[in-house]
Parts: structure tokens; sequence; C-alpha cells
């Protein structure tokens, strides 16, 4: 019985939605992968570290060395957690100084469950904004129209939050103002 | 809390129940009538397996029987499983060159997905490869949801039929319990898994060129590997510069689908079901939450069908409903208070409460609401980690398993769990007004009493037994914490919670891949499954060979609200009288010392 169920369940039953998968949305069923001039740069499910002030950050991240995609996971650290709270309070205090005018959105200073989550909160995209537009020489109004664009709403409506993909953005910065390394 | 994420709440609620009745009716054609309108496709393929597995399927069981057929299904799978884990290097569809999986780690994952507890002390995309995902591990998502399924069958038959001892054929009720319910549902939740993001393929991991090139401190090393420390003990740190992302792949979609349907809840990645390849959208994130759900509550109403009383089922299902929202209302509550630890310079409400380890894409709600369905019933998969929950956030999930997973509860097991509290409401309710308890025309008596406290008892005496051992253990105890104070002590809980009440999930930070707890966890999985169905079969066989007494007037009606309200008190008393004390040092401690400032 066990053999019946390992070549059925086993092999058959994931090779058909392999080969179903593969037929009907090829690209996300091998990763939504994002190709540039023959280049993989990354995936449009995955959140990668930028750093640069030109670019919008994205979360802090536990997953290897920061987003590392084959080592997923959080901090897992909890609420009374001396480790988490010094964290939180160095970061907080770097972007504070970075723009002292509004307060930091949480997730900002705050890692994901998965260590790799693509997206930010449009308030986070906002609080970067300054910051940005210095290093870019671009205007707050051009930024705002640009974050605007990669704002992606609820879905259906009342599903989840709404929430800004970083690595679409950046690459999309990138196109419209480069940088020039 | 939300209007929208209230109204999300609500819409999940509302789905289940519209789902509730005809998934009870297949449920019941799968079980009982032995037709199906899927009957014209399937009907020659499940002919095929009892010809080709030398099965008649005309020949019924007794309890016994059922029971031994059950137990060395499960055991012969546990062994193979072990066997494939071992030897995966020598196999195929192992692109990344994995190596063989240790002897405690083996022992403990061969036990967990055969107990359908899908504990998971390793990491899916650096431990397992593919074959052993798929050919394993996916295997037994099936397998041990089909089983569960099939003893709350034959719980139901137990109390539906009188004067016999035959409760159905073990071999039939596993197969047509997979190819019926659980093949074609994850088939087509799989395909539109993939369509959300899911991967669903067979390469080598990809390499992405980042577009910002990091530099990180890393642990340096000597040409041995092993990590240089300098004259005080600290690890040396030098520079490394980061120029691609690995991107692990793997047929996930077929997994992912039963995972979700089997309430088994391993991910096939690390990071579960908040891991963007597992769980891409709020959309994919909903149908998963109502795949953990959709049998469970089918099985509410198979319940009402086969006993004749439609009302008693819906009564359970009342009585889970409630249980159920005051968990998440619970939960969401807490969790959008956020941590008062945080500096005053963050604003936490901006994303709607406490964020650490939960993802932009999901927020607060979802989580909590996931958190709740998946400790509810016994999935354990998790879309946030339980760990970095609020104190009282994280006590919902444990209080959860701790009430037996009865809340809708695992595929199956969810159904004789709450049964055996049945049993336990109409004693009490009989001792109560002084008559002979009687459920649905029979007589309950010391037998079943007796072995419904047997099962009643096994799983407090393991948690916290085991969890006090571990917990002034220095030496291989203590070293696995990822954090100090009460909250080390939540997370040793939860290990046992999780394991014994089969259920998954983790507060994750506790290093469980060490000899004692996946040696532990593994013998409180076990015994948290079968020395728990054994008493639980025993009754179904008791039951079964009762005569049936007509309904007079001292009998409890069971087909009310009273009823309903009645067995939710009992779930909660047992429960809390059980847990309470273990838990006012955990995460009720842990919550004073977080409002008073205080950190570990």
């Amino acid at each position: 019985m066990l053999v019946i169920f390992t070549a059925g369940l086993g092999i058959v039953y994931p090779l058909a939605v392999w080969g179903v998968g593969q037929a009907l949305f090829p690209h996300q069923a091998n990763g939504s992968l994002i190709v540039r001039d023959g280049k993989v740069v990354g995936s449009e499910l995955l959140g990668q570290t930028f750093s640069s002030p030109g670019y919008f950050h994205s979360r802090p991240s536990a997953a290897g060395n920061g987003y590392d995609a084959a080592a997923s996971g959080g901090s897992n650290l909890g609420p009374t957690s001396k480790k988490l709270i010094d964290r939180i309070s160095a970061d907080a205090e770097q972007l504070h100084q970075e723009n002292p005018s509004s307060r930091i959105p949480a997730d900002l200073v705050t890692t994901s469950g998965s260590g790799l989550d693509p997206q930010i909160s449009p308030a986070s995209a906002a609080f970067q904004i300054p910051r940005i537009a210095t290093a870019r020489r671009m205007t707050t109004a051009e930024l705002e129209a640009l974050v605007s664009r990669f704002t992606e709403g609820r879905q259906l409506g009342f599903l989840g939050e709404p929430r800004v993909n970083v690595l679409m953005l950046n690459l999309e910065l990138d196109r419209v103002s480069p940088m020039g390394k | 809390m939300t209007v929208n994420g209230i109204l999300q709440i609500l819409a999940f609620l509302a789905v289940i129940a519209l789902l509730t009745k005809p998934m009870g009716l297949f449920l019941v054609e799968v079980y009982d009538d032995g037709k199906t309108f899927l009957d014209v496709f399937l009907k020659p393929l499940e002919r095929f397996v009892y010809r080709t597995a030398r099965v008649d399927p005309t020949r019924e069981m007794n309890w016994k029987q059922y029971g031994i057929a059950m137990l060395v299904f499960s055991l012969v799978s546990t062994l193979a499983l072990y066997v494939l884990q071992r030897s995966q290097f020598y196999l195929l569809w192992n692109p990344q060159a994995l190596a063989g999986v240790s002897e405690h780690q083996s022992f403990n994952t061969a036990v967990s997905f055969v107990s359908n507890t899908n504990w998971q002390s390793y990491s899916g995309e650096s431990t397992m490869s593919y074959l052993t995902q798929m050919a394993g591990l996916a295997v037994q998502n099936f397998a041990s949801a089909a089983v569960g399924m099939a003893l709350a069958a034959v719980f139901i038959r137990g109390i539906a039929r009188f004067e016999t001892d035959k409760l159905g054929n073990f071999w039939v009720d596993l197969v047509r319990g997979t190819l019926y319910v659980l093949l074609p549902v994850s088939f087509l939740a799989a395909i539109f898994f993939v369509s959300q993001g899911v991967v669903q393929n067979f390469k080598p991991y990809d390499t992405a060129h980042l577009t910002d090139i990091q530099t990180v401190k890393v642990d340096k090393k000597d040409a041995d590997g092993n990590v240089v420390t300098d004259a005080d003990g600290n690890n040396v740190k030098e520079d490394q510069v980061v120029d691609t992302q690995t991107i692990a792949q793997g047929p996930a979609a077929s997994q992912l689908a039963i995972k979700m349907f089997g309430t088994n809840g391993g991910g096939f990645f690390n990071a579960n079901s908040s891991h963007p390849f597992e769980n891409p959208t709020p959309l994919s994130n909903f149908i998963q939450m109502i795949l953990i759900f959709m049998i469970p509550a089918g099985f509410t109403y198979m319940l009402g069908r086969m006993v004749r009383s439609q009302g008693h089922g819906w009564a359970v299902f009342g009585a889970m409903t409630i249980l159920f929202l005051v968990g998440v209302l619970t939960l969401y509550w807490a969790e959008s208070r956020g941590n008062p630890l945080y500096p005053a310079s963050v604003d936490q409400q901006v994303v709607g409460g406490n964020f650490e380890g939960k993802e932009t894409r999901f927020g607060v709600a979802n989580s909590a609401l996931f958190a709740t369905i998946t400790t509810d019933a016994s999935c354990g998969a998790v879309n946030s980690m339980h760990d970095s929950f609020t104190p009282l956030g994280g006590l919902v999930p444990l209080v959860n398993i701790m009430l037996g997973e009865v809340i809708f509860g695992g595929v199956g097991a969810g159904m004789y769990g709450i049964l055996v509290m049945i049993i336990l409401t109409v004693f009490i309710a009989g001792l109560m007004v002084g008559r002979t308890p009687e459920y649905l025309g029979k007589k309950i008596e010391a037998y079943d009493v007796q072995m419904a406290m047997l099962y009643i008892l096994i799983f407090p005496l393991m948690i916290l037994g085991l969890a006090a051992i571990s917990s002034v253990a220095t030496d291989f105890g203590l070293p696995s914490l990822n954090n100090n104070g009460a909250h080390g002590l939540s997370e040793i809980i939860y290990a046992f919670t999780s394991g014994t009440g089969n259920n998954g999930s983790a507060f994750a930070g506790l290093n469980a891949n060490t000899l004692w707890y996946d040696t532990t966890i593994g013998i409180a999985m076990l015994i948290g499954r079968f020395f728990m169905i054994v008493p639980m079969l025993a009754i179904a066989g008791n039951l079964a060979g009762k005569k049936l007494i007509p309904p007079s007037l001292g009998t409890f009606p069971v087909n009310t609200p009273l009823f309903a309200v009645l067995l939710v008190s009992i779930v909660i008393i047992v429960g809390a009288l059980t847990f309470f004390p273990a838990l006012s040092l955990s995460p009720i401690l842990e919550h004073f010392q977080m409002i008073n400032g205080q950190t570990f």
C-alpha cells in the first residue's frame, strides 16, 4: 500500500502539478525571476538588501547575512528580549537622524517572518523619500508619484495590506534616474 | 484593531460556514454511501489500488483489527521515511547534493510526518532533497491526514451504529479519503498556488546578481572551516562582499496544497507560509486558511448527518466557533496594541501593531487570524513568527493547542478529540441531574469515561513532564534557548505542547535539532498521536456494541445552544485547570514584565 502511495502521491502527483504549472504559469512556477540584460537580478517575490542612500531600503532581515534566499527565517526574538530592543533602538536612532521630522514606521525596524519580505509599507517608502531625493537630486514630488505607482492595494479590495515592492521600485528608480556608479 | 481587519476575520468565518454543509455531505458520500460524483474518474483507480494491494474492500474490521492495521501502516511508513532521509545523498533529485540527515533528526522528522505533526527541527531548503520532500514528506502529508480522517469516520460510525462490532475497513477508509477528498482538492489548490507565485520546478537553486552590492561582517574561519576566536573568546569578524543572492527552488506548490488541506503544516521552506515562495499574496494566504478548516468543519456536518441529529452537528460547530472567535479576537487585540518597550520614535500603529516576525503583505490582522487557525486545527503552518508575538498574543496559540486542538481541530483528529470532550460533557451533565448519562441513545458507562479520561490525561503528562525536565537541565535543555527569562520557558513549553498535540508550529527560536529535543519531542509526538488513538478506538468499539435506548424526559438534549455552551465550558475547564500554573510562569509572567519595562 505504501509503495502505491509513494508512486502515486510522491511522484505522479507532483509531476502532474509541475506539468500543468509549467504549461500555464511558467513565470511563477520558476520563481518569478527578473531578468535584465540577460542576467537574473532577483525575484519579484523576494526582497534584497539595499544600503546605499540612493535606494529605498528593505526591512531588516534575519535570513542568513540578510535576505539570504537559501536560509529563510525570522529573528524569533521575544517581546522582552534585550537583543531585540537594543537592535530596534539602534536602528531607530539612525533612522531618526536621517529624517527627524516624522516618526519611524515600525516595519522599517522589525524583521519579517521569512527574512525575505519583498515589500515595505507605503508609510516606510514615504519616510525614505527625503534621503533619496538628496542622493539622486530628484524632487520629492517625482518620487512620491513613483512610489504611488508601485503601491499595491489590498487584494480584492479587502485582503492583506497596502504595500510597496522595494526591488521593483529600485529597478525603476535606476531606469528613470541612473546614479552612475 | 481595524474595521478592515475584523472584516477579513468575518469573511473567513462566513466562507467556512458556507462550505460546511457541502463538505460534510461529500464526506458522508465518501465514508458511508460509497458513491460520489467523482466515481466516473476515480472508481477504476480505487479498484486498481485494492487489486494491487490485495485488499478485500467488503471485509469490515472490529476496533482492534482496525487499530492494528493502522499501527502497522504507520510503523512501516515511519521506517521507510527514516531510511529515505538517511540515504538521500545517494538518490535522485538532489541537485544541491544535500547530505543524509542525522540519525536523531531523521527519527524526529519521520515520526513528525507520520503522526501528522510536521514539527520541523530541520530547515527545508538546506536539509531535504527534492526527492525526500516529494516521495517522503509529501506522501506522509497525504497518508497521515487520511489516517486521521479514517479514525474520525470510525468514531462517528461507533456512535451511529448499534449492536455490532464492525467499524469499517482501514484500508478502504485510507484509500477513499486520499483518492476522493485529499487528492482532487490538493491538485486544484496547487495549480492555483502556482498562479499566485508558488514555485514548482526541479531546478538547482538560482543565482541573482544584486543591484546594490553589500559588504557584511561574518565570522572569520581558518583553513579547516573552524571559527577563529580572539583572546577574549569572541568570534573574529571579517568583511565579506555579497554580490549575489542564492534563490532556493523546488516542487513547493504540490506539497503546499496538501500541507494545508491535510492540516499537516510542514513547510517546504524553513520560513513556512511566511516565505514569499510559499505564500506570495494575501489571496493565497486566504485560500490556505480556508483549506485548513474545510475538512474539520465538514466533519461536524457529517457527524450530525450520520447520527440523524443535524442540530447536534451544528451545536458542535457553534461551540467550536465560539472558541475560535474568542481566540482570534484576543490575539488580534494583543498584537494590535504593540510592544511598549519600543522607543517612542517608532510608530507601531501605522502598520497596525507589533510587527516583529510579520510580513508586510499580510499585516497584523492576517497574522493573528492565521496563527489562531493553525493552532485551533492541528496544522502548525505559520505565516508569522509566534515566538515574536506579544506575551498575550503568544498565549493564544499555546492555549489553543493545550485545549486539545478541538476547535475544528486537525483533519479527523479534531473530530475524535471533540467527541471525547462530548462524552465527558454528557457524563458531567448526567451527574448534575443525577441520571445515567446518555449520548444519542446510548448509555455512557464507566468504561467509556475511563477511556476518555485516559485520553485526556496522557496529554498534560507528556507536556508538563518533559517541559519540566528541560527547563532545569542546564547542559542539554537550556542551551537551546533563543530567549532568556520567562520567554525561554514559553519556548520549551510550546515545543512539547506542539509535539504532543501533533501541531508542529513552534516558538522557533528554540534550537530543537539536538539529541535531547529531537528524541524527546519525537517520543512526545508518538505518544500524543498513537497512545491517544487507542483509548479513542476502544470507546468507538464499545459504543458500537451498545443497544438503542429511546430518549426519555431525563435525557440531556445535545442539539441545543445550552449544550454548546456546556461543551465550551468543559473544554475550557479541563484545559485551564491542567495548564494554568505553567502558563502563569511563562507568557502571563512575561506580560507583566513587559508592561513594567523589563528586558532579558
